[in-house]
């Protein structure tokens, strides 16, 4: 965990008074500044990044997944420098709509995205993400009053002229400053704010070369290249903090499709004793290893029930931070279950992180269970 | 360090048994409270500790250790603590080749992986200063965890050389003591998780292990902790002894209480 992405709560620092007395009869009080012990000035400065806010646990970064109600049950939200790792339901219908829900939140909160796909390319990905849902009559009222606003703009005032020194205060509320928004799904993302976010895609058939260069370590060779590409984005764009980034602090989202599916040159998926059966847990914890160091958060999707091999699943669980399994009812016999008539599948929240912390929150309903509505994706607790 | 834990092992930071193998372990639960607890209980007792920690950050244990009393930035400041971060290191040694032998270089190798480098940097790290006077009272290795070097690549039968080299210097040579947390997959059938964990269990003089509770999440008893002495090398036959409680899990600390006597229940 980047040591400036985490501040405990019980060490507010204070600025303190100095007090000097100088020759000429006027003492200055002097207020020092923060004291820049590495959290705490951290801290102050990176609550600022639009879409994160810190975690009342224990001062944790967090960012939203997109949907509000699995930041709930994740204890507010995504930890930054974490790894999310979704286990797709057996159709994969419902995973790659909480995928897109977090690319998603990152647009609207102005997060840079980064897209992995061995099957999709992301451009194609961004296309289909929800739109988001803004208050439409505000929007329309604060048109309105934009432009009155310009007309009144060089009126003085004559009693609370203090105000007049203060900056303008911004009237529309600023949406991407809020943490966690609803998307429709029915509708799709407004083409400019795709065109004004900033993203970058690794699509696996572009970015691999026919003649295979024989490399050391038993990484599959996609596999290589996605974390190449990934420590590139990072260290240009200045997430681990290697440049001084003259512009505000931002979040790197990086979210990786259908990971150790066979499009990605793994074999874990057909075969049980497989010859590189530690490539994908490698790349894990490389993974782990980039994330940590720098300030971003990943999303990642896996097809566990077609990995046959069980110890594979246990290794990539344990080398995750937030692990959550969709079961979708359809196809098996619990469709007709009448307890679950109203609902789509359930929800597993199976492993949550402790980080800088002893204990974790793990909320106490074990039984979740998710429904796509028309707009809407929500999880409720079943039984 | 839990004092709970402490009065349980009938240990205290002022009398230190040297020349111990510890093996803790977990299943179906997270057991890393017992990593902390060893951390700050060694630091806080003066010995020279090298932590070889591969799964979190610095900042995450040191956190931490500041809620039980040992600030680890001193610590390793003042020469007491010598940290691998392993996050860290494995991003050094797989992006950017090094020259001279890394304790991670195992990450750029093909198959079943070497050790040996990782083994040369404890022994460094551990060894005692010629001058003469001990400044620390007894060595200690902390490895957090064994079982993501198999996810790595290496051989179960590597990862127990490694244990062997490292008890026959700390533990026989100089003294110290070896700690080592080893995941236990269960019915996962991960057997070189097994072999590994079986292994160690054999070879060890005190095995920690911690259980979530048979019957399945509960929010005032978090799981449940069995506690093996194993005095293998005393010629009467002492019979293993054996203790199990529950546990809880709070801000900063643990408390252990025995079965069924959970506060919440009576």
């Amino acid at each position: 965990m980047a040591a400036a992405a985490t501040c405990s709560t019980g060490t507010r620092s204070t600025g303190s008074m100095v007090v000097a007395a100088s020759r000429n009869n006027v003492t200055s009080f002097q207020r020092r500044g923060p004291r820049t012990s590495g959290t705490d000035s951290g801290c102050s400065r990176l609550v600022s990044i639009s879409g994160t806010r810190p975690s009342v646990r224990n001062g944790q970064l967090l960012v939203s997944t997109g949907l509000p109600a699995l930041d709930q049950l994740l204890g507010g939200g995504l930890a930054v420098g974490t790894v999310l790792l979704i286990e797709e339901d057996k159709y994969n219908i419902y995973s790659p709509l909480l995928f897109k829900y977090f690319l998603a939140e990152g647009i609207v909160t102005g997060h840079t995205l980064l897209v992995a796909s061995a099957k999709e390319d992301p451009a194609d990905i961004l296309q289909e993400l929800p739109a988001p849902l803004l208050d439409d009559n505000c929007k329309k009222e604060c048109d309105e009053d934009i432009c009155n606003h310009k007309t009144e703009s060089n009126v003085k005032m004559k009693i609370a002229w203090r105000y007049q020194l203060l900056p303008k205060i911004e009237a529309r509320p600023v949406s991407s400053s809020r943490f966690g928004h609803y998307y429709d799904v029915s509708k799709r993302i407004p083409q400019e704010l795709i065109e004004a976010s900033k993203w970058h895609g690794f699509f696996l058939p572009e970015k691999i070369s026919s003649t295979l260069n024989e490399d050391p370590c038993s990484l599959n060779h996609g596999y290589i290249k996605l974390l190449q590409f990934i420590q590139n984005i990072i260290y240009k764009e200045g997430f681990d903090g290697s440049n001084p980034q003259k512009k505000q602090k931002n979040i790197l989202r990086i979210g990786i499709q259908n990971l150790g599916s066979p499009l990605w040159g793994d074999d874990i998926c057909w075969t049980e004793n497989c010859d590189s059966n530690c490539s994908l847990t490698k790349f894990l914890y490389m993974l782990r290893g980039l994330l940590r160091t720098s300030l971003s958060a990943c999303i990642i999707t896996v097809p566990t029930h077609l990995i046959q091999n069980k110890a594979i699943i246990a290794r990539v669980t344990n080398l995750s931070d937030t692990v959550v399994g969709l079961e979708s009812f359809i196809g098996s016999e619990k469709e007709t279950n009448p307890l679950y008539k109203d609902y789509h599948g359930l929800i597993h929240i199976r492993q949550i992180p402790q980080l800088n912390n002893l204990i974790c929150d793990v909320s106490d309903v074990k039984d979740l269970a998710f429904k796509l509505k028309r707009k809407l994706f929500t999880i409720e607790p079943c039984g | 360090m839990f004092p709970e834990l402490n009065n349980l092992l009938n240990t205290t930071p002022d009398q230190v048994e040297q020349g111990k193998l510890t093996l803790l372990c977990d299943a179906k639960t997270d057991g890393s409270f017992l990593v902390h607890h060893f951390l700050s209980f060694y630091l806080k007792a003066n010995c020279k500790v090298c932590f070889v920690a591969l799964i979190q950050s610095f900042s995450h244990y040191n956190i931490v250790g500041q809620k039980l009393g040992v600030s680890l930035t001193t610590a390793r400041e003042c020469g007491q603590l010598v940290f691998l971060e392993g996050l860290k290191s494995a991003v050094d040694v797989f992006f950017r080749p090094q020259e001279e032998p890394h304790p991670l270089q195992f990450l750029r190798e093909a198959n079943s992986g070497n050790l040996q480098p990782l083994y040369e940097f404890v022994q460094e790290a551990l060894k005692p200063m010629d001058s003469g006077e001990a400044a620390w009272r007894c060595p200690v290795l902390l490895v957090d965890d064994l079982s993501v070097l198999l996810s790595l690549g290496v051989g179960a039968v590597a990862v127990l050389d490694f244990v062997h080299y490292c008890r026959a210097t700390v533990c026989r040579e100089w003294k110290g003591n070896v700690v080592a947390l080893v995941h236990d997959s269960g019915d996962a059938e991960d057997e070189e998780n097994d072999i590994l964990l079986n292994g160690l269990g054999h070879q060890s003089h005190l095995i920690l292990r911690a259980e979530g509770l048979a019957t399945g999440f509960c929010k005032d008893v978090h799981g449940q902790l069995r506690i093996l002495w194993r005095r293998s090398s005393q010629p009467t036959a002492q019979r293993d002894r054996s203790l199990t409680y529950q546990y809880k899990i709070q801000d900063k600390n643990v408390s252990f209480f025995a079965k069924g006597m959970s506060p919440a229940v009576l």
